[in-house]
């Protein structure tokens, strides 16, 4: 049956694959989220290693996941690769090394002898959890309002952005309001996730005002990811897109995002039922104080994620707009890997519900038990 | 054609260098230590002997430790192709990218999955889910070596895949001609085992030194028994795939085997360098000596690169200005032909922009008539193609003796341990000592050889490395090399600070 897909479809279908990816990496940004709420929701050593110890059982899974990202973009839509990573380089450059500190704070924070002493540590996590999405926000963010570079004909690559005679390479995409809006909104969103996740994960049953916080700092950062989080649907509602027409040229349309949702109604029914499940999870946690938020938080926020990064992808779309020059704006169908390559590596990907098995089977596995002091005093622990 | 700033293409190479080598630090050490831990687990889940399980503790500290900073270190591995390579990353992304992304969903999850089991979940799977999950991480981090090493075989040897004009892109055709190139599968049998030497030689060094210091006596000494018994098998896997990779780069890339044997003038019946200083006034083309002092042993580098003593080896110069007699084109024409296919290709590009079918049609015949050759056409000068020849000759002969040396270590070590005298041999542990850092060194050479000794190519024969790099400013990339330069320090530092405070620890006792 895959080797009868059409060249359309697989690159269709291998776009949807990379937003799944994208959109669970969204979710897994809790362990983000809750890095930076460490300094925030726990007062005392003990508090700290109980949030420290939580998140640090999952950390590598948003990690590893946005190097799956990566990956299945390099894979399946090269050109993309090429032109955003070698384009955008500063953007991509700071999110990578807000990255490459995250990796070793968890082992190295309570290690002695670690020369830099824990706080260092901890404001490693913390600008992962902050700069490192807000950035990745940005980034998503010129999906929908463009960039400044050009092709030639052998798709190399041509950034075309100066601030006082330097080249910004991508940081001016945190210039326009919508991009910052659209990380800002993560940012917070994370936040909210990375509380809701550690409601679900810990045991609280000692630290009442480890819990409280948590609770408080749910419902205030989704207060603050609100308006950011409006203004960006908003703007998505009325805001000029890239369309193609049937040469393939690339055009400034009017409301194109608007009639891409009309066009693909599903769209808008993830998106609202994605809200939904986001404001549930946020009410549940904050009144009617029960744990298991994290799961309708979740899952609404993958609803979301998939929607954000398929509307400016279907429907006739440049998924990756030049603003400079529309005509290099990348599209599914000009930016994909070849019919052959595309083919194969959908055969690989009947790997992925094996793997995402085993990785939920592991998970309900070390997560049957909550967490509690005694583990994380008396046992291995970070 | 563009223009190329040399400048950005060398701070692009010495960052690729920069984080490569401080990555394979770390990588090989997690692709031993990885099985010595499940080693450890097994024979504590059978034996059920506590002493087994504070073993499996230690080194599993130990492991953690250095697979932090090896994921840190991993990532802008992925991404620097896009960002500091994004013309190679266009060019043969549609082959390239398909590892990267299998690497990432088979190997990376499984890794990642099972490493928060193996070490949080002491008390919270059953013993043997654990030691499952332990294997597990075992075999996650090798298979991420597969996969990285199938794409990296590929560009040594770029085999599944054809040249398509239209897209200007080298696209895939045969996915498992890529997988299963013969380049790629000796790659990855020389650098796994390589790492199992690596990592026992690591335990090897740290347990001397407890042995020399009179602490931990007991657990010191059965982790030498383990260590060495994987070292022993695995340095003889490593001498018999270090034969089957020199012999793949006599038959794919003469030209990197003649740079790390010092080959200018080939010969039949080549001897190969023992041992020798090279000249460092030597050229290709002059008639100088290539060496100030060197020891041969006669025959020996025809039998490793054509298993035939009496075969004739090509040299540097036979490759570069040709040899009619041996049938070598030489570079020269290999650049005249490489030129007209690029501007054919222009051509062909130009008439597809005005639409000119015709125009197309010709130049696309003309185009494949020398496409082979495309890559030669960016060079300016024949001996462009030539490797810097001092820095993989040394690491060669670096890597080599080590590995040479490696087996008669872990032979000596095993027989006085089993002969329980070990603690008396005072000659024989501070060599235990160093060793770890003389493994590192040989890793390293390893790498160097491989990537130096390809040179001037991504893609042999078809991408020069200076035609690979992103259109940015040499500032940018200057300004990251020394940013990763200071951040990889500090990180460096603070692992061996951690790993040395946990080495003076020591295994809980009491167990």
């Amino acid at each position: 049956m895959i080797s009868n897909l059409d060249y359309v479809t697989l690159q269709q279908l291998w776009w949807v694959i990379c937003s799944i990816v994208g959109a669970l990496f969204l979710f897994l940004t809790f362990v983000q989220g809750g890095q930076t709420l460490l300094w925030q929701v726990a007062k005392t050593d003990l508090e700290k290693s109980l949030v420290i110890n939580s998140l640090g059982r999952k950390w590598e899974m948003p990690f590893t996941t946005l190097v799956l990202f990566g990956g299945a973009l390099f894979a399946a839509f090269p050109k993309f690769y090429a032109t955003s990573f070698g384009g955008a380089y500063w953007v991509w450059m700071l999110i990578l090394f807000s990255f490459i500190i995250q990796a070793v704070s968890y082992e190295y924070r309570k290690k002695p002898n670690n020369l830099f002493g824990s706080s260092v540590y901890e404001l490693f996590l913390f600008i992962n959890g902050s700069a490192g999405v807000l950035l990745i926000g940005t980034a998503v963010g010129t999906f929908y309002t463009g960039s400044n570079f050009t092709l030639d004909l052998y798709n190399r690559v041509t950034w075309d952005y100066s601030l006082l005679g330097i080249n910004l390479r991508g940081l001016e995409a945190a210039f326009s309001l919508f991009n910052l809006s659209l990380g800002i909104f993560l940012v917070f969103n994370a936040r909210v996730l990375g509380a809701l996740y550690l409601l679900n994960s810990l045991d609280l049953s000692s630290t009442p005002n480890l819990e409280s916080r948590l609770r408080r700092n749910a419902w205030n950062s989704f207060l603050i990811a609100l308006p950011f989080l409006l203004y960006v649907l908003i703007s998505i509602l009325f805001m000029k897109g890239f369309s193609i027409d049937n040469t393939g040229a690339v055009s400034l349309a009017s409301s194109k995002y608007l009639s891409n949702l009309l066009a693909m109604p599903y769209l808008l029914v993830f998106l609202l039922v994605g809200i939904i499940l986001v404001l549930y999870g946020v009410l549940s946690a904050s009144f009617k104080k029960s744990n298991c938020e994290i799961w309708f938080s979740g899952i609404g926020t993958v609803l979301v994620g998939l929607v954000v990064l398929c509307l400016p992808a279907f429907n006739n779309t440049a998924f990756y707009p030049s603003k400079i020059d529309l005509q290099s704006s990348l599209t599914i169908h000009n930016a994909s890997s070849s019919m052959y390559t595309l083919t194969t590596m959908t055969y690989v990907a009947i790997g992925i519900p094996f793997v995402l098995g085993y990785v939920i089977y592991v998970w309900k596995l070390m997560d049957s038990k909550k967490l509690t002091v005694q583990e994380v005093t008396d046992e291995e622990s970070y | 054609m563009v223009d190329i700033d040399l400048n950005m293409v060398n701070w692009a190479r010495a960052q690729f260098a920069l984080t490569a080598m401080y990555h394979w630090i770390f990588v090989p050490l997690t692709l031993g230590l990885s099985f010595l831990c499940a080693f450890f687990e097994s024979i504590y889940v059978r034996t059920g002997n506590e002493e087994w399980k504070s073993i499996t503790k230690f080194w599993m500290t130990l492991f953690g430790i250095n697979f932090a900073i090896g994921i840190a270190t991993g990532i802008i591995l992925e991404f620097q192709f896009g960002t500091n390579w994004s013309n190679y990353s266009w060019i043969v992304g549609d082959i390239f990218g398909a590892p990267l992304a299998i690497e990432g969903i088979f190997a990376f999850f499984l890794e990642a999955t099972f490493f928060a089991v193996m070490f949080f979940g002491w008390n919270r799977v059953s013993k043997k889910f654990h030691l499952f999950s332990t294997w597990m991480v075992a075999i996650g981090s090798n298979l991420s070596a597969v996969w990285i090493l199938v794409a990296n075989g590929w560009m040594q040897n770029p085999v599944g895949m054809a040249f398509n004009p239209e897209t200007a892109r080298f696209e895939m055709q045969r996915f498992f001609d890529v997988v299963f190139n013969p380049v790629a599968v000796s790659k990855f049998v020389h650098t796994s085992s390589s790492g199992f030497l690596f990592a026992s030689l690591f335990v090897l060094s740290i347990s001397s030194w407890y042995l020399i210091r009179g602490r931990h006596i007991q657990m010191a000494k059965k982790s030498i028994v383990v260590a060495s018994v994987f070292g022993l098998l695995s340095s003889s896997y490593v001498v018999f795939t270090g034969d089957e990779s020199a012999y793949m780069v006599a038959k794919k890339q003469p030209m990197k085997l003649a740079a790390i044997e010092g080959l200018y003038k080939g010969q039949t019946r080549a001897p190969i360098i023992a041992a020798g200083i090279l000249n460092p006034n030597k050229q290709a083309g002059d008639d100088q000596d290539p060496f100030l002092v060197k020891i041969e042993i006669p025959y020996l580098l025809s039998l490793l690169a054509n298993r035939s003593l009496n075969s004739f080896v090509p040299g540097i110069d036979d490759l570069v200005y040709g040899n009619e007699q041996q049938n070598i084109e030489s570079i020269a024409s290999k650049i005249t032909r490489g030129k007209t296919a690029l501007n054919d290709l222009a051509q062909f590009k130009q008439a597809g922009k005005e639409n000119n079918i015709e125009k197309a049609k010709i130049s696309l015949k003309k185009f494949k008539k020398n496409q082979e050759y495309m890559g030669y056409g960016y060079l300016n000068k024949p001996e462009e193609a030539v490797p810097p020849v001092a820095i993989p000759y040394y690491a060669f002969h670096i890597m080599v003796a080590l590995g040479s040396l490696f087996p008669v270590l872990f032979a000596a070590f095993l027989f006085y341990v089993l002969k329980d005298s070990i603690t008396q041999k005072r000659w024989l542990l501070p060599m235990g000592l160093i060793s770890g850092f003389l493994g590192l060194l040989a890793q390293e050479s390893g790498w160097v050889v491989a990537e130096v000794g390809r040179q001037p190519w991504a893609i042999h024969g078809l991408l020069p490395v200076k035609m690979s790099t992103t259109n940015l400013a040499a500032s940018n990339v200057q300004i990251t090399f020394f940013m990763f330069l200071g951040l990889f320090t500090l990180l460096l530092a603070a692992e061996i600070s951690i790993m040395l405070k946990q080495i003076s620890i020591g295994p809980e006792e009491g167990h």
